[in-house]
């Protein structure tokens, strides 16, 4: 396969033949008969898992089917926030460990996913916001994961328009800071990642839904499509708002309920946040883009939906919540807004585990704060698939644990959470 | 040197007025009827701004809502507006304005060396580079950062209100043009209850500037006439200056209307809302938006001076101006042959009509030749060539017969302003938001709307019907047959005659061939803003990006504050000659809301502050609490005293005080906030059964009871003490955060699940004031507050209450404490709370009464080893992990119960609620300390557990905390350590978590 | 932004209303006769069909009484309201 290899030299090169000799990203191979592995849904999870089992595994022959676009999903519809600063043990070592593959996952890729560590802030407003966040502040710290407290004044210094006078409905009495969270471009990192994949012998396969999960003596054997069956060793699901929809074609019911999730911009401004605001009280979030728009999220829609679109209300009061912690941001102009699909689990921790089905595997359950674990869930869901056991970073993130009630409440963690 | 001029007769503007206003620090003047950018047009202003990319100077291309390029700033301080559209900002005296993009200023932009560079700047060059060394992205996006970005946000809060209305009607009709207007008059004269909203000042649409006659008349004239009859009808809202910004599920549509902006900020009564946001409920909606022209391609098509052919048109007939001296028309489609007719009127000069068509309509062929203007068949403009001040040249060449090629180039034509029509685009938008998935018609090369999902339906240009007779008909149709679905039938319109044409097909030009290798560094621009040209598609395509929503992504073609209102269709039929599919194939990306932007303050609108961001609720002695000069705490949504510091006081020493006063004599607490929910029916106990761990069979009248709820995943939800009131008649307290959540528990389990459960419950948080004296003195106060129940402990024990009268006030009275004093807590009609607590306090005054706040309510209950739910727990605590097995019945069912006895649930080792005791007894830990066993600086550290509560006691002399610790109530005695997050240690021993009089005997007392 | 058909006080704004989630999920008579794995889908389990979906709803601004809902979850069109208790009409329950 010829590749080029992006870099500045690169970019010089191919501009002396106007750029007209740049090899795809990717290619668009028709599917084989069969495959060693294929991963059902090509967003940044499913292509992460692919890229992790391709270049960290043996596994033989392996296929990503992705029913529209790859990236189309949750992927391509989030507020791109990257953090590690998660309560509990089991969730604050998987998001670290996905924290430390965005740090270098650029390089890694060949592709500039742009992750940039502008630092994240979560807010407190409450004096039991202000324990939980000494609480998960100081479990950070002694798991290694860096984590600082402010006070209001020193938020007032990092982030200048916002309001943290005591004469707010809900004052801001201090906030965790975690320098290394951030974002990243969002698109970016399922192209890199589909790019490297691909380089290294994955079968990238766009528009091509899967309809059955085929098995044979309580274990996979294949994959119905809309472009035909395929057969399959093993078969990994990682399609977020769709998990039940994928579980129900093997017979499985999960423990997770989909539901829109809205986020939307404003026109782009020129810079005026330079870090990531999280507020669970004032139940927002916002970041600026490196193109000038403030990008903002906020809570769920309550009822179950799949229309990737969900209530005006949850706009209007997510947008009340920035402006009254924002007072500048009032004559400031909402551009766009877009909903996505995302699956949530009982304890708002994911679920990535082996299922009762021999060779099938669920990666589900993210809720609305999967991005940021994108590399580190391809990482362990490709080890769960090729060794056919967890590591030991998602042992505590199996099904069986809604059974037995070894929860892992991330709720206060999480919170509003992206 | 100015090449427009202001016309001196026609067009909508007030001559006799004159505006004065500032851009980018000069002196302008306009009138009456002018935008912004039409009132700079006509004083020869041409350069409006710089594109986000290249920074390539930019000028007006269109008149309305899809203007890409001539972004401003408006208004200063407090009042500065980003990105504004110059050619939908009416003018007013002393606006002042600013371009958005060009640094030091726009003639000479820093930025635009990026435009040499742009052979390295092709789409996505960002994900291709920047990536070394490792940590320095940082720093190129620090640079990116402050290069992008539009305008500046204000730098102080807004001074202007919000406000929004919710409207209901039969039929709604989004754009007021010639279908929508008929539309609203056939709907309006059947009864229907009608909203007719357009985004415009003025009320017409297109005939604000079309030259056709109506009626007899002129446009504008017929406008007037159906306005008139509109306004006359009762049922009827008509809103200007309202863009219909979403259209939502069933039939929600959400119209932003700008009130004051067109008269200035700080000119309108000040009691005026800037923007009020309508949220509309509709039967039946008619979309009317009709249709936007397209650009044509070609090299150099951002030059400032190519315009679309409408706008050239708008800005002559509606704002009375020729935008230059000269002008050619390019076309590929009759449309466009309007301009060059609107040019002579306005008595430019007309060098060329160039038509990529073979064989141009009959009718605009010779009303344009009958001018003498040169008519261009079969040709292109495949570049321009521009000076400082923009177009100054087109050249001219003949297509090849399939359009992909340039056969000879024909020299070049001089004009300052070339009026482009690459035909129209339906606007889809609002049929695409509801729902609706547009299709692609071959015939007139746009998308138009397909099936409908909601109860709508489109009339006029936004369905691709473009004369003015079928916008008539179709629009009277829509409006007749909405009002009939909606229960109206009956409407009825007289079409007027209009004058039409036959126009001759339109011929699909996406791209104007270069006459050279295609990509070749030639920049035919597609989103003006975004500077996205079709070589940036093609390389997208190359590159495999093929989804028309990749290609978006890759390249932001369609991303700018235009969202693609201009370009995106040219992008995506580029696409698609790239892929070898037809446009209908590849499809266009989703038109999302809104549909241009809207303030963020009108979509928060007066939910803000401390009065409607979250109502702030205060208890009836609320107002005593401020005098006293309380500091308050946010618990729920209620205002609690959470100390009453006195003169010099810091809170330690407030809380210490509190805290010894109500241990050694008296003190009293407003605990009126705490949930209450009156509990009736025959079923009642065995409700309260199947709520709480504990039993309630055997509770007798007059009798409390303390209860812990659980969710059914058997974590603790809730607490509180249950009074018997009366057989069948039950008061519930409930934490104050908690208290709306319980009550509408109980009720879901009622209604859904028990329904047979006769149980009646009522929320009576509010009627009741509640509060609390405690300590020793406690019965003396209360007796000298003029109690008339005996009070002694015979005759009314610890968990016991009585009704009775306080000072004349009926009142009851409970032996309960949450302390662990004596205490009782009295309930009285909200509207007696203060006359009772004043009683209280002058009752006690001889035994120095301290009203205490929450802060000393804490230490107070952790002395005693009280847990706090949601503070002692947080979703993951059992009652048995709170070491209160006692709690928890083995006899019965209740919700949670099966969930105690999982192997994870029911296992050894589970974190436990224990005492710690720090060796040091001054140092007080912080809360949410975390716990480990063994110290180390290696990360990660095994962590044990957590302190969830931690006080310095001033009862005890000594520092006190309660935590969750692994296997704790296995490990009293324990040496332990805090490590905290500025690394310091400190050792702890485990001890029981009740402090002080394990007995209970000074509640009992 | 829904609009919600309650059968006591007609149709209403969904803000008017709270979700409840799946319909018709009964508590277990006797939960103690249960294996774990059947409590855990009793408590955690869901149908979260994408299509037709039973759910329940609350008017809790105006009547405050739960019903069940039948909605598309991906059109969001209610196809039917009715009270606790009740079958919706016409579907094939």
């Amino acid at each position: 396969m010829r590749r080029n290899r992006y870099s500045i030299f690169s970019l010089a090169r191919n501009a002396v033949s106007y750029h007209q000799d740049w090899s795809e990203a990717w290619r668009s191979p028709d599917p084989a008969a069969s495959y060693d592995v294929i991963v059902a849904g090509g967003g940044g999870h499913g292509l992460a898992t692919a890229y992790y089992l391709a270049a960290e595994h043996d596994v033989g022959r392996i296929a990503v089917l992705e029913k529209g676009w790859i990236g189309g999903g949750n992927t391509g519809r989030n507020t791109t926030i990257v953090r590690s600063n998660y309560l509990w043990d089991e969730a604050a070592h998987l998001y670290e460990k996905s924290l430390q593959l965005w740090e270098g996952l650029s390089q890694e890729l060949n592709f500039n996913v742009m992750f940039s560590q502008r630092g994240v802030m979560n807010l407190g407003h409450t004096l039991q916001d202000m324990r939980d966040i000494y609480r998960r502040s100081n479990a950070n710290r002694l798991n290694g994961i860096d984590s600082e407290i402010l006070t209001p004044a020193e938020i007032k210094a990092k982030v200048p328009a916002m309001n943290v006078s005591s004469e707010a409905r809900y004052p801001v009495l201090g906030a965790s800071f975690q320098p290394r969270g951030g974002v990243a471009r969002h698109d970016a990192v399922a192209w890199g990642f589909a790019r490297a994949a691909d380089a290294r012998g994955v079968d990238i396969i766009q528009n091509c839904e899967v309809t059955g999960i085929r098995r044979e003596n309580g274990a996979v054997c294949g994959v119905e499509t809309t472009r035909g069956l395929i057969g399959a060793r093993k078969v990994a699901v990682v399609v977020a708002g769709h998990a039940s929809v994928l579980a129900d074609m093997a017979e499985l019911r999960f423990p997770v309920e989909s539901h829109p999730l809205q986020a939307l911009v404003s026109e782009p401004l020129k810079p005026v946040l330079d870090t990531v605001i999280m507020s669970n009280a004032v139940h927002g979030y916002v970041s600026q883009s490196d193109k000038g728009e403030l990008v903002i999220g906020a809570g769920i829609d309550a009822y179950t939906g799949y229309g990737q679109r969900g209530s005006f209300s949850i706009i209007e009061g997510n947008v009340a919540a920035i402006v009254e912690l924002f007072p500048v941001f009032s004559r400031v102009r909402m551009l766009r807004q877009w909903g996505g699909i995302v699956d949530v689990c009982p304890d708002a921790c994911p679920i990535i585990s082996k299922t009762p089905v021999k060779g099938l595997y669920f990666n589900c359950g993210w809720g609305t704060g999967g991005f940021k674990a994108t590399p580190g869930s391809g990482w362990v869901f490709a080890h769960t698939v090729a060794q056919d056991e967890p590591h030991a970073l998602n042992a505590a993130f199996d099904l069986e644990r809604f059974t037995t009630g070894a929860l892992i409440d991330e709720h206060g963690a999480a919170g509003v959470a992206h | 040197m100015s090449t427009a001029r202001r016309l001196e007769r026609g067009g909508l503007i007030d001559r006799s007025r004159r505006i004065h206003f500032k851009f980018n620090g000069r002196d302008y003047s306009g009138h009456p009827g002018d935008t912004l950018a039409s009132a700079l047009l006509a004083q020869g202003v041409r350069l409006f701004g710089r594109s986000f990319k290249y920074h390539r100077p930019r000028g007006v291309v269109g008149a309305g809502a899809e203007e890409p390029n001539a972004l401003v700033q408006v208004g200063e301080g407090a009042y500065r507006t980003p990105n504004l559209r110059a050619t939908q900002v009416e003018l007013y005296e002393g606006l002042t304005a600013r371009t958005v993009n060009g640094w030091p200023n726009l003639a000479f932009d820093i930025g635009a060396i990026n435009n040499r560079l742009s052979r390295l700047l092709p789409a996505g060059f960002y994900y291709k580079t920047f990536m070394w060394p490792r940590f320095a992205w940082l720093r190129y996006e620090h640079h990116i950062r402050h290069a992008a970005g539009l305008g500046h946000a204000p730098s102080l809060p807004d001074p202007d209100h919000y406000d929004k209305r919710h409207a209901h009607c039969d039929v709604f009709i989004a754009g007021a043009g010639p279908a929508g207007l008929v539309a609203a008059l056939g709907a309006a004269r059947a009864g229907a209850r009608v909203m007719l909203v357009d985004e415009q000042a003025q009320l017409g649409g297109s005939l604000l500037h079309a030259p056709a006659a109506i009626g007899g008349g002129s446009g504008p004239e017929w406008v007037s006439e159906l306005e008139a009859e509109l306004k006359s009808c009762p049922e009827v809202t008509v809103l200007t200056r309202a863009t219909v910004s979403g259209y939502y599920d069933h039939n929600f549509l959400v119209v932003n209307e700008r009130r004051t902006d067109h008269v200035g900020p700080g000119q309108s009564d000040s009691r005026l809302s800037r923007e009020r946001l309508w949220r509309v409920r509709a039967k039946q909606v008619v979309i009317a938006t009709g249709a936007i022209e397209r650009p044509l391609v070609f090299d150099g098509n951002d030059t400032p001076g190519v315009m679309l052919a409408s706008a050239v048109s708008t800005y002559i007939r509606r704002y009375a101006l020729a935008p230059g001296r000269s002008g050619a028309v390019f076309t590929n489609n009759d449309s466009g042959y309007q301009a060059a007719l609107d040019m002579v009127s306005a008595g430019m000069d007309v060098r060329a009509v160039v038509d990529a068509r073979e064989k141009p309509g009959a009718s605009v062929l010779a009303a344009v030749s009958a001018h003498g203007i040169p008519v261009y068949p079969g040709s292109v403009v495949p570049a321009v060539r521009s000076g400082l001040q923009g177009l100054q040249q087109i050249e001219l060449a003949t297509l090849s017969p399939g359009g992909d090629d340039i056969l000879s180039h024909k020299g070049l034509v001089d004009c300052q302003v070339l009026a482009m029509s690459g035909g129209w685009s339906p606007a889809v938008h609002l049929h695409s938001q509801s729902g609706g998935r547009p299709r692609y018609d071959e015939a007139h090369a746009c998308f138009v709307p397909g099936p409908s999902v909601q109860a709508e339906r489109s009339a006029g240009a936004c369905r691709g019907s473009f004369t003015l007779s079928a916008c008539l008909h179709e629009g009277a149709d829509a409006g007749i047959s909405a009002a009939a679905q909606s229960g109206w039938p009956g409407g009825y319109v007289d079409i007027p005659a209009t004058e039409e044409i036959d126009e001759a097909p339109l011929q699909a030009l996406w791209e104007v061939p270069a006459g050279t290798l295609s990509g070749d560094g030639v920049k035919k621009f597609l989103d003006f803003q975004n500077d996205t040209t079709a070589a940036d598609i093609r390389l997208a395509a190359r590159e495999g990006y093929r989804s028309i929503e990749h290609v978006k992504r890759y390249t932001a073609l369609g991303f700018g504050t235009d969202q693609g209102k201009l370009g995106n269709i040219n992008g995506l039929a580029i696409l698609a000659g790239a892929l070898g599919k037809s446009p209908g194939e590849v499809g266009t990306t989703t038109f999302r809301p809104n549909y241009t932007p809207v303030t963020f303050g009108a979509v928060a609108g007066r939910t803000l502050g401390e009065q409607f961001f979250d109502p702030v609720r205060k208890t009836a002695i609320h107002a005593w609490h401020v005098r006293r000069g309380a500091e308050f705490e946010d618990v729920g949504q209620w205002k609690r005293p959470w100390f009453y510091p006195r003169e010099g006081e810091d809170m330690h020493a407030a809380v210490n005080r509190e805290c010894l006063a109500t241990r050694n004599g008296v003190g009293v607490l407003d605990a009126s906030t705490l949930g209450k929910i009156d509990i009736r029916g025959p079923d009642a106990a065995e409700f309260l059964n199947l709520l709480y761990t504990n039993n309630w069979d055997n509770l007798q009248p007059g009798r409390c009871r303390y209860g812990f709820m659980l969710g059914e995943d058997g974590m603790v939800m809730d607490d509180g003490v249950t009074s018997c009131l009366a057989p069948g008649h039950y008061l519930m307290t409930t934490t104050t955060g908690g208290a709306a959540a319980v009550m509408a528990w109980m009720e879901r389990w009622l209604q859904t699940e028990w329904p047979y459960l006769k149980v009646y419950l009522t929320s009576v948080t509010d009627q009741w004031s509640v509060m609390s004296v405690a300590g020793p003195d406690s019965r003396t106060v209360l007796k000298a507050a003029g109690c008339d129940l005996d009070l002694d402990t015979g005759t009314f024990p610890f968990m016991s209450m009585q009704a009775g009268q306080v000072g004349g006030i009926p009142a009851r009275v409970s032996r309960i404490s949450f302390s662990g004093e004596l205490a009782f807590e009295i309930s009285v009609d909200a509207n007696q709370g203060l006359a009772l607590w004043q009683a209280i306090m002058t009752a006690g005054r001889d035994y120095d009464i301290t009203p205490y706040g929450t802060e000393a309510m804490h230490v107070l209950r952790a002395e005693k080893g009280y847990v706090i739910v949601g503070q002692d727990t947080d979703g993951s605590v059992t009652p048995v992990d709170l070491g209160m097995d006692w709690i928890v019945s083995g006899k019965k069912d209740f919700i949670g119960k099966r969930s105690l006895c999982r192997s994870d649930t029911d296992r050894p080792n589970r974190k436990q609620l224990v005492g710690l005791k720090t060796e040091d007894p001054t140092r007080v830990l912080p809360e949410g300390a975390q716990l480990v066993n063994a110290p180390q600086t290696e990360r990660p550290v095994p962590m044990i557990g957590h302190v969830s509560s931690s006080y310095y006691s001033a009862n005890l002399g000594r520092s006190i905390a309660l935590a969750l610790v692994k296997g704790g109530l296995s490990r009293m005695g324990a040496r332990i350590f805090a490590q905290l997050m500025n690394g310091s240690v400190v050792p702890a021993t485990i001890c029981e978590p009740v402090f002080l009089d394990p007995e209970n005997q000074r509640a009992k007392s | 932004m829904l609009q919600i058909e309650c059968p006591w006080c007609g149709a209403r704004d969904q803000q008017e209303f709270q979700y409840g989630g799946e319909a018709h999920i009964v508590r277990p008579e006797s939960p103690d006769t249960l294996t774990d794995e059947q409590w855990a889908d009793y408590l955690f389990n869901r149908a979260n069909s994408k299509g037709v979906h039973a759910e329940q709803w609350c008017h809790t601004a105006g009547c405050r009484r739960w019903f069940n809902v039948l909605r598309d979850t991906v059109s969001y069109a209610v196809l039917a309201v009715y009270r606790p208790g009740e079958r919706p009409s016409g579907s094939v329950e």
